[in-house]
């Protein structure tokens, strides 16, 4: 089980949670959850989602492990210049 | 792939040398091809009929008296481009604006293209093509756009980011909002309390090379496209999803970069080229003219933010409030949504809200400009940060010093800071001679500071050693600003070989494994960690061939500065082979010998930086001078300090041309006025000073060497910087960029 925080905007698509507990062991099991039990989340998701583990950014490895105790932090996907 | 602690004490031997680039003689001879350097035989010329309205229904176009004018081989319309993109939004509005569909959306907008034998012929076709417009009305500035009587857009859109949903349509596409704490509760507390309002206009990159490409598309469905781009993997992508291409069919290849910084990541007139080639059955080569890259390529946002920030007597920051409009051309977007993350992000903070409006406009699709949004926020915040110091009675640095996010600090956009440098560059700063330096009548001093998050991505590199034991490097990421150089200076410093023993080129698209594009300041941080893998594969199997040539055990052969030596009792005393024996003999021990890296380079780490300006303002005309400017900038390891240096005077340059000059400027009909240099005035060497730099070095602890990326954060802070001094020169705080100088004029007399 692990807690996930959720920026403002998509705390409003899960129903106005901005933290999340959550059974997921990387990062791709927490995104199908979060589908399954937010359906609203779909779209946002579908944009693109980052996902901060310990304050470090991962936005495509979706294999990565969640650690037990770990500050999940859910980000929007960003563009570079 | 962590960060080795031991890098940070050893002694690197390629790594941090300065060897001159091997892409710079060509560049100085002008032997470099560039996007419109390539040619082919029988190749078309393609040119693009644009919109002269901000905003019209497209009623009809009578193509016919074109398609009949000898030398036209090709005539295309948005009918010729039918819609592929299965739903896909983003897609859709990449197609749209690449060719109009049924509106035209802003001055400049494609509305039909052609190809022809030659340019004349091509241009007296645009001119036989009859376009019938409905004008509507239009909307170019981002706060009449945001007000709810704005003439509307787009009728699909509907605001997303709020509950509940709305009913009708508007010009907002998204709000989003950042933020922790108890932001009205703490600016209740605060003793202190800086409100303001602040607008910058909107910039292009200013790249010198206009946008170039050719297209061949042969009858058995393959293709090639020759091109100008920072991301050649990610143009075949969307090009072949566009067309309906397979991506494997269509090779690309990037040439020689004139400068991108962001405005080289989309698409604009590629698919058009390519569908003019597949129309025509010949080769069509397209490239804009300088009015078309400003009127139709994707500048960045123009933005209205409102900034409130609190603070106690002691001068602790207690709260802060930020409220932020971006434009996004006439296409949904997500810019003040990243400014919306970066605006606080060099303090610690305990209450903090930032809310972004994504506004839609009768202007060209935003694209992103290095560290894009990032800058407009920092002006406005930084500008708000200098003026609460001066209401608390500190200094600005040690204000800031005092507020500075730190290692295990909860950032303004959410996580938690690993190690960063925020405060070693403001303690840089703070001792530097440039703080110290006497200043004469009419002249000020400001500084900033800066954020960019930076961005690993998908990668892929291929090092071959050749026979005679030099070093093939083939990476994917377009190099734009010296990772040519970067990257082989890597791959020298792990095969333990000299420099110009490895030469590094970019691959095409059919040569290479996918790469993402060279965004995010993740060529030389991405391609290095690829770089680095790859080399240790190679090494692996150079011990491997080394171990059969004494017939002794791969596990006691070790891999020192170039060489295989032998451990152990039995076969401690045989005589080292260096990687030139090895790859001698390769033919007979296995083969070619090569490494290959595929990877996803996660982990890029955050980077800050702070700028000091002084300036000198002319209070009769309102013209000003850069009197003197340093940059101190984290960059986890510079792997070529020079390079470093390069991209620290570019941002900075390039952000001191918009403090000052650089806006897109719109007439009243919508269109805009000053589609070029002469008109739009980007700083030359002789407006700037020579831009000092101080490196630091702070690790990324998720790379071998400590590399972050470079590229983009010293464009954040230089718009605060000089609005900071100018402000300082002429006792009024400047709220609106550019500052140029009617707007000085107009903040002395107001």
């Amino acid at each position: 089980m692990v807690e996930v925080t959720l920026w403002g905007s998509l705390a409003a698509a899960a129903e106005g949670n901005s933290k999340i507990e959550i059974e997921a062991k990387n990062i791709r099991e927490l995104f199908e959850r979060l589908s399954e039990r937010f359906p609203r989340l779909e779209p946002l998701m579908t944009r693109g989602i980052a996902v901060a583990i310990d304050g470090t950014i991962y936005r495509d490895t979706w294999s990565k492990e969640l650690p037990t105790g770990a500050e999940i932090y859910l980000l929007p996907r960003l563009a570079g210049g | 792939m962590n960060f080795d602690p031991s890098h940070s004490k050893r002694s690197f031997s390629s790594v941090g040398t300065r060897p001159i680039r091997p892409d710079g003689v060509d560049k100085v001879t002008g032997r470099a091809r560039y996007g419109a350097d390539f040619n082919m035989p029988g190749q078309l010329v393609g040119r693009i009929l644009r919109s002269p309205h901000a905003h019209a229904i497209i009623r009809k176009i009578d193509t016919s008296k074109a398609a009949q004018l000898p030398g036209v081989k090709a005539v295309l319309t948005a009918a010729d481009l039918p819609d592929l993109t299965n739903g896909d939004a983003a897609m859709y509005d990449i197609l749209d604006n690449c060719m109009a569909r049924k509106k035209a959306l802003y001055d400049g907008h494609a509305v039909a293209a052609v190809a022809a034998i030659d340019a004349r012929t091509a241009k007296q076709a645009l001119k036989l093509i009859e376009v019938e417009y409905e004008l509507l009305p239009h909307v170019t500035d981002v706060d009449q756009a945001f007000a709810p009587d704005a003439p509307l857009i787009n009728d699909t859109i509907f605001t997303t980011g709020v509950d509940p949903k709305p009913d009708r349509p508007s010009n907002v596409s998204m709000r989003s909002q950042f933020g922790h704490g108890d932001v009205d509760a703490g600016m209740a507390r605060a003793d202190f309390v800086v409100e303001r309002t602040f607008k910058t206009e909107q910039t292009h990159q200013g790249y010198i090379e206009p946008h170039a490409c050719v297209a061949n598309v042969c009858s058995d469905g393959t293709a090639d496209l020759w091109v100008c781009t920072q991301g050649h993997f990610v143009y075949r992508q969307h090009c072949a999803e566009l067309l309906g291409m397979d991506a494997s069919k269509l090779r690309v290849t990037s040439s020689e970069i004139g400068g991108g910084f962001g405005g080289k990541t989309h698409v604009w007139a590629e698919p058009v080229a390519l569908a003019l080639s597949r129309k025509a059955g010949r080769p069509v080569k397209l490239v804009m003219t300088r009015d078309e890259v400003f009127r139709a390529s994707g500048p960045t946002s123009a933005t209205s933010i409102d900034v409130k920030i609190g603070a106690l007597k002691d001068g602790t920051i207690i709260a802060a409030d930020a409220t932020l409009r971006y434009s996004c051309g006439p296409y949904a977007g997500a810019w003040a949504e990243v400014g919306a993350m970066t605006a606080f992000a060099c303090y610690k903070l305990e209450n903090v809200r930032t809310v972004g409006y994504e506004v839609l406009v009768n202007r060209p699709k935003t694209a992103a400009y290095r560290a894009p949004s990032a800058p407009m926020a920092a002006f406005a915040v930084e500008s708000a940060i200098d003026e609460l110091a001066k209401k608390v009675g500190m200094d600005p640095v040690d204000f800031r010093i005092r507020n500075a996010a730190q290692e295990g600090t909860k950032a303004s956009y959410g996580p938690v800071y690993g190690p960063i440098g925020i405060g070693p560059t403001l303690e840089a700063v703070k001792n530097h001679p440039h703080m110290k330096a006497p200043l004469g009548k009419n002249q000020g001093r400001g500084m900033a500071c800066g954020f960019w998050f930076n961005f690993g991505g998908q990668t892929c590199t291929d090092l071959n050693i050749g026979i005679d034991g030099t070093v093939s490097l083939a990476v994917g990421t377009v190099d734009v600003g010296g990772s040519r150089a970067s990257l082989s200076l890597v791959a020298a410093e792990e095969l333990g070989i000299d420099y110009s023993q490895v030469r590094t080129v970019i691959a095409d698209t059919s040569t290479l494994g996918y790469n993402d594009m060279t965004d995010g300041s993740r060529g030389t941080f991405s391609s290095s960690m690829a770089t680095i893998s790859a080399a240790r594969n190679a090494i692996k199997i150079l011990r491997e061939r080394a171990a059969q040539m004494w017939d002794i055990p791969v596990e006691d052969v070790t891999w020192e500065k170039g060489h295989a030596v032998a451990k152990g009792e039995t076969h401690g005393n045989l005589p080292k082979l260096s990687l030139k024996e090895i790859a001698a003999a390769s033919g007979t021990t296995g083969g070619p010998i090569a490494g290959h890296s595929e990877i996803v380079a996660d982990g890029a780490g955050v980077s800050f930086a702070t700028h000091i300006c002084d300036i000198e303002v002319d209070p009769e005309t309102g013209a000003t001078k850069v009197l003197r400017y340093t940059v101190v900038q984290d960059a986890g390891k510079a792997v070529h300090p020079t390079y470093v240096e390069g991209q620290y005077q570019g941002g900075a340059a390039q952000g001191i041309g918009w403090a000052l000059n650089e806006e897109y400027i719109y007439g009243k009909d919508g269109r805009l006025q000053n589609a070029g240099f002469l008109d739009y005035r980007i700083p030359v060497c002789s407006d700037l000073p020579m831009i000092d730099t101080q490196i630091l070095e702070i690790p990324n602890p998720n790379h071998p060497y400590g590399v972050r990326g470079v590229g983009e954060t010293s464009i954040v802070p230089p718009l605060a910087a000089v609005a900071n001094a100018v402000s300082n020169a002429v006792g009024v705080r400047m709220l609106h960029i550019p500052m140029s100088p009617p707007r000085i004029l107009a903040a002395l007399e107001a």
